[in-house]
């Protein structure tokens, strides 16, 4: 037998079925549908729900744009940085949106290179969903350089000041990391892209439609020879996302690691920092993909209960590695009998910002352990909401390391708080408006299921399918 | 075998045949079919399906793509890009002392990040343009599209057709030969 599922249950005996694997498309859907099904999404007149969604995610993106156009006219003193908490919230929010972007890299090259076969149906939708939490991203670090028109200083050309970059420093290390993760993800997202486009561009009716997805296929025909190059080019950019998904948000903790600030200064970071951003990208790609299934509920053959419950169990091993992590933190503040580290920990727990840093913990390592029981994984409300938990424990989690290790370093005279301006505030509620605009268009003009891989994944698409095996 | 009927003529029967289509249903008859046209001899052949078909290639007697050795070089060409842009500057034009750390090859770890990052980039770009090159694309028109039941290629429809520039190629017996393989919907297609 081949690795494609087996459908007549019937005929086998109970050994047998304990070993063949669930059929990753319920209802035995055929290629016919699938196509129609996910291009009818796109085609299909414009939901009534979807303006009604659109519309405060473009209101909030309008204010993020103000904000920003704000910050740059007067200065990024609008925010509530100041010493000695000089990175805040912005960057608070910078290694959120870019942990989240992660569970996408690894939904589409981690899980391709392995063979785990149901990625296919959610790959796409985590893919964009990657693409836009970096575009989120990008805003922090691009302002916080604080006179923005200096921002192509960070690019490594000649200048007259005769100045080049300092390539040892961390900082600089994130400008290539990020722009060469989300220039790789882009790159990896429209690849995948190009033959869905084509059924597009196949199944188009208007004049518009004809030519805007067939300028974007390319003149993609699905021929053999295509594939094979295609297949290949396919694996290989998987194999390159993997290390370097892995080296983003190691490259992200340097920025820490790489200092002598007690809290920040652990060789631990960017295990920790891996396994939270996965941990908390999954949590957003249910997020996303619950609603978005329910509203188009035939989608449910594709993304099934199945992949929902693994997608919980990766939850609960990340957020479990990350538990570990913070457990290992205050074990190793202890044990290094180093009075400033184990102070910088004790304030974590007891000091000004106790509340957050106790948000972190239940929400990062205890509420997702309701995970154990299958009922929680197997409940779609349930799994939403229990997913909110680490989408707001992860940005506790980096508050937390950035605000309270600076808020208290060596010297009682240095101390001092955060307080959150409303151009903090408002900048990152604009991010989510962002993001879910971005994600709403994309549900709008570009199939958000990957139609070709998921064909691939039925029966009888392997070409022994039937035969005399 | 019953005598070949006249076939279906798609695109402008003035112009130049491109060669001789047919459809099948599933993706086991194409790769039946693939096998067969190989071991028929034919080499200018290609076959379609809306996904990728796992062991294609050896049906129809293709090489493992050379995309992979094209994109080590790529590779080789970022890490090399980015070994001159950390150390030419770093340690020859400006010398730049940060925290009394050294500037000549000792100072190789930190640049590691950049080296990485770059031998990335510069993969998946090639990996992407190699592809588009070695498979003609971008291609906004193609002898195959003048063929309306083509449309299906990306739908649910298996194809396969047969150039005529093969050697082998002759109208009459791929037809007949397609028909053999259980083909449906023969059809001559012709170049613009």
């Amino acid at each position: 037998m081949s690795e494609a599922t087996v459908i007549d249950q019937e005929k086998l005996t109970p050994e047998e079925k304990a070993i063949v694997r669930p059929p990753l498309v319920l209802n035995e859907r055929t290629y016919g549908w699938i196509g129609n099904y996910v291009s009818s999404i796109v085609e299909a007149k414009t939901p009534i729900w979807w303006w009604v969604c659109l519309l405060p995610c473009v209101l909030l993106t309008g204010v993020l744009g103000f904000c920003i156009v704000y910050l740059i006219a007067t200065g990024v003193g609008v925010w509530g940085n100041n010493h000695p908490v000089g990175w805040a919230w912005d960057i608070t929010n910078f290694v959120f949106w870019i942990g989240i972007g992660h569970a996408g890299t690894l939904i589409s090259a981690i899980l391709f290179l392995t063979r785990q076969k149901w990625r296919t149906s959610i790959n796409r939708a985590a893919e964009a969903m990657t693409l836009f939490a970096v575009v989120c991203a990008a805003i922090y670090p691009g302002l916080h350089v604080g006179r923005v028109w200096m921002a192509w200083f960070l690019a490594p050309v000649p200048n007259a000041n005769g100045i080049w970059q300092n390539f040892r420093s961390p900082l600089l290390w994130d400008v290539f990391a990020v722009s060469t993760y989300f220039t790789v993800s882009v790159l990896f997202w429209y690849t995948g892209l190009i033959p869905d486009l084509a059924t597009l561009r196949d199944r188009a009716t208007t004049k518009i439609r004809k030519f805007a997805y067939g300028v974007l296929a390319l003149g993609w025909r699905g021929g053999n020879r295509q594939w094979r190059h295609y297949e290949m080019a396919y694996l290989l950019l998987a194999g390159l996302s993997t290390p370097l998904v892995l080296s983003v948000h190691s490259v992200v903790s340097f920025d820490f690691a790489t200092s002598v600030i007690p809290g920040w200064h652990t060789t631990i970071f960017p295990p920790y920092f891996v396994a939270g951003a996965i941990f908390g990208g999954f949590a957003m790609v249910l997020t996303i993909m619950i609603p978005a299934c329910a509203l188009y509920k035939p989608l449910h053959d594709l993304v099934t209960i199945n992949h929902v419950d693994k997608m919980c169990k990766v939850i609960v091993f990340t957020g479990s590695i990350v538990g570990y992590a913070y457990i290992m933190e205050l074990f190793m503040a202890w044990y290094s009998a180093n009075p400033y580290e184990k102070a910088a920990f004790w304030y974590r727990a007891f000091g000004p910002y106790w509340w957050a840093y106790w948000a972190m913990m239940f929400c990062n390592v205890i509420a997702p352990q309701i995970f154990w029981f299958k009922y929680f994984r197997t409940h779609l409300v349930w799994v939403w909401i229990i997913c909110q938990f680490p989408n707001a424990g992860m940005w506790y989690e980096r508050f937390v390391i950035i605000a309270t290790t600076l808020a208290r370093d060596f010297t009682p005279s240095a101390w001092g708080q955060f307080h959150p301006t409303w151009v903090d505030i408002w900048m990152f509620i604009g991010t989510f408006g962002l993001f879910g605009t971005l994600f709403l268009l994309f549900i709008r003009f570009l199939p958000m299921i990957c139609m070709f891989e998921v064909k691939a994944v039925l029966p009888e698409a392997d070409p022994h399918h039937g035969g005399k095996h | 075998m019953e005598a070949s009927t006249e076939m279906n003529v798609a695109g402008d029967p003035q112009s130049q045949t491109y060669g001789v289509a047919a459809e099948f249903d599933t993706a086991a008859q194409l790769f039946h079919a693939a096998e067969k046209i190989r071991d028929a001899g034919y080499k200018k052949f290609d076959v379609f399906s809306p996904f990728p078909i796992h062991g294609m290639d050896d049906a129809m007697g293709l090489k493992r793509s050379l995309l992979g050795k094209l994109i080590f070089c790529g590779g080789l060409t970022g890490f090399l890009t980015a070994v001159c842009l950390t150390f030419i500057p770093s340690s020859f034009i400006y010398p730049l002392i940060v925290a009394g750390k050294p500037t000549n090859l000792f100072t190789v770890p930190a640049f590691f990040p950049i080296m990485f990052e770059l031998t990335i980039l510069f993969s998946a770009f090639t990996a992407v343009f190699g592809m588009f090159i070695m498979n003609g694309l971008p291609r906004l028109n193609h002898p195959m599209f003048n063929w309306e039941r083509f449309k299906k290629v990306s739908d649910d429809k298996f194809f396969c057709v047969i150039e005529m520039k093969d050697p082998k190629f002759s109208e009459r017996d791929v037809q007949d030969f397609l028909q053999s393989l259980g083909g449906q919907n023969i059809t001559k297609v012709q170049e613009d």
